[in-house]
């Protein structure tokens, strides 16, 4: 692929994560999906990013091939994921032995799913699944000891009865407690980048506000990277530092957050903006945009969104767009802003 | 049916009372799991068909580990040398007739209630090894082909298929014959494990020459026996690995071998007790077809198979009551296990085992109203 670049080996100060030229296929019957290609993004120390778009575009994907979840027929084709371990060493997650990953997994780089009623096993309790976390990454920890701190991880994520809770099956508790059990599973071992994948979409609106409040108070806390996924724009304006806008397996636009929800450039993403619907401006009908996701078998040829652009030049038909730095911090990967 | 909830809950309440004793507040921890055993006890108890399977394993264990020791003739005295009249006695139930055993005797004079019992013991122990050897060898390639896909699945499903491409009686003759040759010469190496065979078997040591062919049944049947676990064990897995949870454990770090037995083996285990339950009744009978083809151990060994196929040559009107017999004593083992698999299938499934307790309270409650009213 002529999309791949070369890649850099070092890690800048502050940086916890580098990802470059990010690749990811699937290699199914109907032919080859190609669900990322070539994506590059970082994230900094304590920052909060979110990752938006349409469902089917390879946020998911993407988070996973971080740390090689990815199972056949799907494979990682190229790219580099540098990280800073906790003991400072930086490694590259695509190429360090499957030993190294397991104790990174978990440890350093925490995962919370999507659907809390199906993430924790149904045959054990609330404790166990945080004291097994606790023990797979370090031997030296006794029982009770893990079981205590068990205790007091569900205190921190707000859990009332702590002591009682702890015993309870997955079944005995709600949605909300249970995606509350997943977020102190996952920050046990106190990781340096979370990665929370739609953590509120199978919740009441009442609790997804209780969840998103939680993982901030937990970010700030253990001063954690985190990478949210998110389809949903209102939750990006609450909580996340920096927006990276993803569509159809690549990156179009990155910014802070402020610039993105003012200033945005990508067409694709002033469409998105404009599909949400704001409680202070009186709107007759929301927008949507129109036509889906392309086929990622065959994506179309140049800029993949041009079949639904309104601006599209022949340009954006034959090739592809060259990523532009607009102002400092952001970027955006459209012809129209490129000038000759 | 009361009685055998009460019994079961006292079964429980022994077994969580000795838990309490080793480690102190084992209760307090496990509260939901025996509230969820008691449950269980209480869907079994409502169970017809569960209660009776169960009563009849039950009986065949008692009296596979006790026939033995009850049987009054021992099984390698040939009565008929001293007494002819003994050549194969039809049944002597006592107001007609007395003196002569009750379910009548074979060609060498024995009584077949007697024998019955060392061929409860022999039929018990084959069909056990079988489930206990075969099923986990099956569960093991089944859970490694369906958690690692890709060429290791290819691998081992093939071979499965290789062995069920053979009718599985087929195959296990061909395994039958060519085994004894290879069991004697193990069996003459070790002597120990030799004593300890005849022991469980319930042998004389002088018919270490039929061990052999024994244990080339049941070596012939494990062969052929876990090709279909694997089969099942690999068709859940694939099932329970997309879940989220252990996608969850994979992404905490934990090792292959850990979520393995710790998060799937656990959450596909009671199809596979079902499954193994069933089976017993199925080698019994396949064991039994084997020796009856002339496959398994030969005279004095009161093998029920074997002994079924001698009384062929004298049927029916000089051996009926051995076949009738020997072939009732088959039935009941394999239609108690059926029915307590049958019954297990129901109260290991969580969402049936709550169907019968609900409806078992608003039977309960409707009549506490009738008496109230009445």
């Amino acid at each position: 692929m002529t999309l791949v670049k070369t890649v850099e080996e070092t890690l800048e100060e502050g940086l916890v994560l580098k990802v470059r030229g990010l690749d990811v296929r699937f290699y199914t019957y109907a032919g080859v999906v190609k669900a990322v290609s070539g994506v590059s993004f970082e994230v900094r120390e304590k920052e909060f990013v979110a990752l938006v778009g349409e469902t089917g575009c390879g946020k998911t994907v993407t988070t996973r091939a971080l740390t090689r979840l990815i199972d056949p027929p799907g494979r990682i084709v190229a790219g580099s994921v540098l990280f800073r371990r906790k003991n400072g060493t930086v490694v590259d997650l695509l190429k360090v032995p499957d030993e190294v990953l397991r104790e990174i997994r978990g440890n350093e780089i925490a995962y919370i799913f999507q659907d809390p009623s199906s993430a924790l096993d149904p045959l054990y309790t609330a404790g166990y699944h945080i004291v097994e976390t606790l023990i797979a990454h370090n031997k030296k920890v006794k029982r009770s000891e893990a079981v205590r701190e068990a205790i007091r991880l569900l205190k921190e994520v707000l859990i009332p009865h702590p002591e009682v809770r702890v015993k309870n099956y997955p079944h005995e508790l709600s949605g909300g407690m249970r995606q509350r059990v997943v977020i102190a599973t996952a920050v046990a071992n106190k990781p340096k980048l979370l990665i929370a994948d739609e953590p509120t979409t199978n919740l009441d609106v009442t609790v997804q506000a209780q969840i998103l409040d939680l993982l901030k108070e937990v970010q700030s806390r253990y001063s954690m990277s985190v990478i949210l996924i998110t389809h949903n724009l209102g939750v990006v304006a609450d909580v996340a530092d920096r927006v990276y806008v993803m569509y159809a397996g690549k990156i179009v636009e990155s910014a802070d957050v402020f610039t993105i929800f003012e200033k945005p450039m990508h067409p694709y993403t002033r469409m998105l903006l404009r599909a949400v619907p704001n409680p202070l401006k009186k709107i007759e009908k929301l927008e949507s945009i129109p036509g889906t996701v392309p086929n990622l078998i065959n994506p179309p040829p140049g800029c993949r969104f041009h079949p639904r652009c309104p601006y599209a030049k022949n340009e954006c038909m034959r090739e592809e767009p060259p990523t532009i730095e607009v102002e400092r911090g952001h970027y955006v990967s459209c012809w129209l802003y490129h000038r000759r | 049916m009361d009685v055998i909830y009460r019994a079961l809950c006292f079964i429980i309440d022994l077994f969580t009372s000795f838990m309490e004793r080793i480690r102190p507040g084992w209760i307090e921890r496990n509260k939901s799991k025996i509230d969820e055993w008691k449950l269980m006890a209480y869907a079994y108890s409502k169970s017809p068909i569960a209660v009776t399977g169960g009563i009849l394993a039950t009986i065949t264990v008692i009296l596979a580990l006790f026939g033995p020791l009850i049987a009054w003739e021992p099984y390698w005295q040939y009565k008929v040398v001293v007494n002819p009249d003994l050549w194969l006695k039809p049944p002597c139930l006592p107001p007609s007739c007395s003196g002569y055993p009750l379910l009548g005797t074979d060609e060498w004079g024995r009584d077949i209630f007697s024998l019955i019992f060392y061929g409860y013991r022999i039929s018990f122990i084959i069909s056990v090894m079988v489930v206990v050897l075969g099923v986990p060898l099956g569960v093991i390639l089944g859970l490694i082909a369906g958690y690692k896909g890709g060429y290791v699945d290819e691998v081992i499903m093939r071979l499965t298929d290789i062995f069920m491409a053979f009718p599985g009686l087929v195959l296990a003759i061909a395994f039958a014959t060519i085994l004894p040759q290879r069991i004697r010469g193990l069996l003459d190496a070790s002597p120990q494990l030799k004593d300890f065979l005849l022991w469980i078997f319930a042998l004389r040591p002088q018919e270490y020459g039929q061990l052999a062919a024994l244990l080339s049944i049941f070596l012939a049947l494990v062969l052929v026996w876990w090709p279909t676990y694997a089969r099942v064990v690999r068709g859940t897995v694939l099932s329970v690995r997309e879940q989220t949870f252990i996608e969850a454990a994979r992404s905490l770090g934990l090792s292959t071998w850990r979520i393995l037995i710790k998060h799937i083996l656990p959450n596909i285990l009671s199809p596979i007790i079902v499954f193994a339950t069933f089976d017993l009744a199925t080698a019994v009978l396949l064991a039994a077809s084997l020796s009856f083809l002339g496959l398994g151990p030969q005279d004095p060994v009161p093998e029920l198979g074997f002994m079924i196929s001698k009384a062929g040559r004298f049927f029916p009107e000089r051996s009926w009551w051995i076949v009738v017999s020997l072939g009732i004593v088959l039935l009941l083992i394999a239609f108690g296990w059926n029915l307590l698999g049958d019954g297990l299938r129901d109260i290991l499934d969580p969402r049936t085992r709550r169907a019968i307790e609900v409806r078992a309270r608003a039977k309960a409650r409707a009549k506490a109203a009738k008496v109230k009213g009445g």
